[in-house]
């Protein structure tokens, strides 16, 4: 017996969940962007789900594409973070408030 | 089998996504993301979709994993930071994960979603035609994804260059 489309639809939607609640609940800029990383990685475990089930490839070709736009955002992310820590000095996100009302 | 496989799989990378949001200490959260990668590159195994998971090992586990705990460790921040509750934020937070979750069960149980059994042969044994369809229909993407490429890396350049000077300057 193999599992479902629907099992792997709801796994990626509570992956996608869990990342989502680490940003909301998280302070620290590294450890958010892990939880998007997390995010990401969701998205596209239902694409390769819905591929398979439906015996298309595009899905398949979305994530490799979405695997290469993850790269270049961590990449100029983790850049952005590391100067705003040599301008700041920190990485929580509750001390760079300098667009706070 | 293939049952038992998904159900320990998911528990795994499920598990270690917890740990990521809950650990105090980034590392820790590095490390358990690596376990939840490995899980999912298992699941994408169980999918047929064999290449993927070589390149979601090689790019996720390989590259941007490695370059989080590189960063972890440049800005020194094993010692943990404090990790304080806030009530407000954790409860909007589990309310909208909750509301997704029960959103797609919805959508799942009411049988939208094709629940029949896998067709074709997945990736795997097809990566002829992945690459084919790659360079075919996708060209113009794959091409856009290279100019995105490009840029991520001189925008990187020029944003460790701008910090450089500052420091300089002081």
């Amino acid at each position: 017996m193999t599992p479902t489309l629907d099992a792997y639809v709801l796994l990626s939607a509570a992956l996608f969940a869990i990342g989502f609640l680490g940003v909301v609940v998280r302070r620290n800029t590294l450890v958010i962007y892990m939880c998007l990383e997390l995010m990401l990685v969701a998205a596209t475990l239902a694409l390769v789900a819905f591929s398979r089930f439906n015996g298309t490839e595009d899905g398949d070709v979305f994530v490799f594409f979405i695997l290469t736009v993850a790269a270049a955002e961590v990449a100029v992310g983790l850049a952005i973070i590391v100067a705003l820590f040599r301008a700041r000095h920190t990485v929580q996100v509750d001390r760079l408030d300098s667009l706070r009302h | 089998m293939n049952q038992i496989a998904f159900v320990s799989l998911s528990a795994l990378t499920l598990a270690s996504a917890l740990c990521v949001v809950l650990s105090k200490n980034a590392v820790n959260g590095a490390m358990c993301l690596l376990l939840c990668l490995a899980g999912i590159a298992g699941l994408f195994v169980q999918l047929h979709a064999y290449f993927l998971a070589f390149i979601l090992v090689w790019v996720y586990a390989g590259a941007v994993v490695m370059l989080f705990l590189f960063i972890i460790m440049l800005l020194d921040m094993q010692g943990g930071q404090p990790w304080r509750f806030r009530p407000l934020q954790a409860l909007s937070g589990f309310v909208a994960a909750a509301l997704l979750v029960t959103g797609l069960d919805l959508l799942a149980v009411r049988g939208r979603l094709a629940s029949g059994p896998p067709v074709g042969h997945g990736v795997g044994s097809t990566l002829k035609l992945y690459a084919y369809q790659l360079f075919t229909t996708y060209l113009l993407p794959v091409q856009v994804m290279g100019f995105l490429l490009l840029i991520a890396m001189l925008g990187v350049i020029v944003i460790s260059r701008r910090t450089g000077e500052a420091e300089g300057s002081k």
